[in-house]
């Protein structure tokens, strides 16, 4: 699993080591406040992501599931351990390079979808092309086109209030999408949606964004979506407890 | 990045014509009261501006601004034609006496009484006769103010009589006045006839007007009759400037449009600034998904002082387009001639309009900064 299978360019600033886990966390632990106060969420976390499935983090609230997650993104810094995410170690990029890492490899997938108001539907799919500085109309052509593939073609220039729970969250799924990158991290993607538009959205996440050059991450306490994963990590008191693979997952059939 | 800052701004229309009424509103009345301030200033200097003719002013010693003044002797006017450097100095008169009309009306109007020979000291934008006619016995120029107050309705004609102090003075000349700065009639005659128009004193000559040689700078000259005769010298522009000081210093004018202007611009600022913070507190989660999606924070305080720019833009444009839309339609109302926005006072306006926006903004910029994008993982 952790073997070094080849060395490639997967940022424009440096070579780093490729390994086959899209993200291996060895030993991680995060802090939170100082002294007295000090509160440990993460207790020495080992977590394997391979590329090609999708990796659901389960666990009761309050475990440490979006702090880890938080940290697999890059946007908290562990207080110890180690975490290399697409070949990367994380904790040894500067700030900036860990805004550029995540810029060019990472999507993102909020259980609000943070979407922005004032923005159409095809204008949201198409911020991160905006933020790494692609034109405007070729980077909304783009994500028009991939919200076409998700089914959105006719609320293109829809404004998210116009938009039910399930047609926001394809959004956001297009906005995760649209520059292709290796990682993509959902936060409960379905916890705001009815058992049915949840179901939707998890099976496009699984048919649209598993490919065997991306992993996914879905954070999660909705057991009506564990069918979906390739891969489960339990996760309880700050620690993952147990991993397993549900029988009917596709990781689990190719694995017979 | 550019396009989704503005999007985002124009998006939230209730707090977009917040912060834009906040500042044009803001620009108004600092725009409009500075104006008015500036022109209420440059009405003090307004007898001193109308004098092309001469360009040096000299006065008793103790004289602080144009309308309090110790007159001089006779003598004075001679040791100043006396002082080497000096072309010609000529003697000006300025006092207030009481004109009556015939059917009643009467009002205290300003009476300059300009050198009988060479007629220097008198206006020069006529609208109706010529100068020289002050030549003719009881010949008195009046200003359009003064016209219309003591004839009002009436065409502008010449001929017309009033009565200056039991005395008869006969409108030879209407002419364009700068407003003074209480907006009385400013009327002019010859020095000779224009002591006569006042109550008897020992002395009467208010100023000496003067001109420098060929070759001796207006400084050296002032100095010169200084040395010379003890009186206070200076040129008209010094002299103006004399005459504002003055009125800054020792009224309650700067005071009062003082206050207004520095309302107008906290009430701007605070207006502004609260509801952009509220704005960019609304948009914080959407600010820390920019983050967590990868926009540095420099491109998102660039997105924030572009949202504050364009709000600074237009608000100030309404704002001074509404002052210059106020002076334009009050420009033919004689009571408030003189006003108008100086171009000085629109880039002061625009530079403040500038901190305003900058400070507005300043508080959002921070808490956009410090704001973790982990947040996005918070429902």
């Amino acid at each position: 699993m952790n073997a070094i299978s080849e060395i490639s360019a997967v940022d424009d600033f440096r070579y780093v080591e490729v390994e086959q886990s899209a993200v291996s966390a060895r030993r991680v632990t995060k802090e939170f406040g100082s002294g007295d106060n000090r509160v440990s969420v993460l207790r020495g976390v080992d977590f394997e992501a391979p590329f090609g499935e999708m990796t659901l983090l389960v666990g009761p609230s309050g475990c440490g599931k979006t702090t880890l997650l938080s940290v697999i993104a890059g946007l908290l810094d562990p207080t110890g351990g180690q975490i290399s995410v697409l070949g990367q170690n994380v904790g040894q990029l500067s700030g900036s390079e860990s805004i550029r890492f995540r810029r060019k490899n990472l999507g993102f997938v909020f259980q609000q979808y943070n979407l922005l108001p004032a923005l159409t539907a095809a204008e949201n799919a198409a911020v991160p092309l905006l933020a790494a500085g692609v034109p405007r109309k070729r980077a909304v052509d783009r994500a028009s086109e991939l919200l076409a593939e998700l089914g959105l073609k006719d609320r293109l220039r829809t404004l998210p209030s116009q938009l039910s729970g399930g047609q926001q969250q394809r959004v956001a799924l297009a906005r995760a999408l649209v520059h292709k990158p290796r990682l993509i991290v959902c936060d409960e993607p379905t916890s705001a949606l009815d058992h049915e538009t949840g179901h939707a959205v998890m099976d496009l996440l699984t048919k649209v964004a598993v490919r065997d050059d991306r992993a996914v991450i879905v954070v999660t306490h909705d057991s009506r979506v564990f069918q979906f994963a390739d891969r489960i990590a339990h996760m309880d008191d700050g620690r993952i407890v147990k991993t397993e693979a549900p029988e009917e997952s596709r990781f689990a059939a190719a694995r017979n | 990045m550019n396009f989704v800052a503005l999007q985002m701004l124009l998006g939230d229309r209730a707090k977009y014509l917040g912060l834009i009424f906040a500042v044009a509103f803001s620009t108004f009345l600092m725009s409009h009261q500075s104006s008015i301030f500036a022109g209420i200033m440059r009405r003090t200097t307004s007898q001193i501006m109308d004098v092309p003719d001469a360009n040096l002013w000299v006065m008793d010693r103790k004289t602080q601004y144009f309308d309090e003044v110790k007159a001089l002797t006779d003598d004075d006017l001679y040791r100043v034609r006396g002082v080497s450097g000096i072309e010609w100095a000529v003697p000006l008169f300025k006092g207030t006496p009481r004109a009556k009309a015939f059917d009643g009306n009467f009002r205290v109007v300003i009476m300059m009484g300009v050198d009988d020979a060479t007629l220097v000291g008198a206006p020069r934008s006529m609208v109706l006769g010529t100068v020289n006619d002050l030549r003719r016995p009881d010949a008195v120029i009046v200003d359009r103010v003064g016209y219309e107050f003591f004839f009002p309705g009436q065409a502008y004609e010449l001929g017309k009589t009033l009565e200056l102090n039991d005395r008869r003075a006969t409108i030879v000349g209407i002419y364009n006045s700068s407003a003074p700065f209480q907006n009385l009639p400013v009327f002019y005659s010859r020095y000779s006839q224009a002591i006569n128009y006042v109550g008897r004193e020992r002395n009467l000559l208010s100023f000496v007007l003067a001109k420098a040689a060929p070759g001796i700078s207006d400084a050296e000259a002032c100095r010169r009759i200084e040395a010379a005769t003890g009186l206070h010298a200076a040129t008209s522009s010094q002299f103006g400037w004399q005459t504002i000081w003055y009125y800054i210093a020792h009224t309650g004018i700067p005071i009062n449009f003082g206050i207004t202007i520095g309302i107008a611009l906290v009430v701007g600022t605070i207006v502004a600034g609260q509801t952009f913070y509220i704005f960019t507190l609304e948009n914080l989660k959407q600010f820390g998904a920019l983050k967590a999606i990868g926009v540095t924070n420099w491109r998102i305080t660039g997105m924030i002082l572009l949202q504050a720019l364009l709000v600074g833009v237009i608000g100030f444009s309404i704002g001074i387009g509404m002052t210059a839309a106020f002076f334009e339609i009050t420009k033919n109302n004689l009571d408030l001639r003189g006003f108008s926005l100086l171009w000085q006072i629109a880039a002061g306006t625009g530079a403040t309009v500038l901190l305003i926006v900058m400070a507005a903004s300043l508080m959002s910029i921070r808490r956009v900064l410090v704001t973790e994008p982990a947040i996005v993982f918070r429902g």
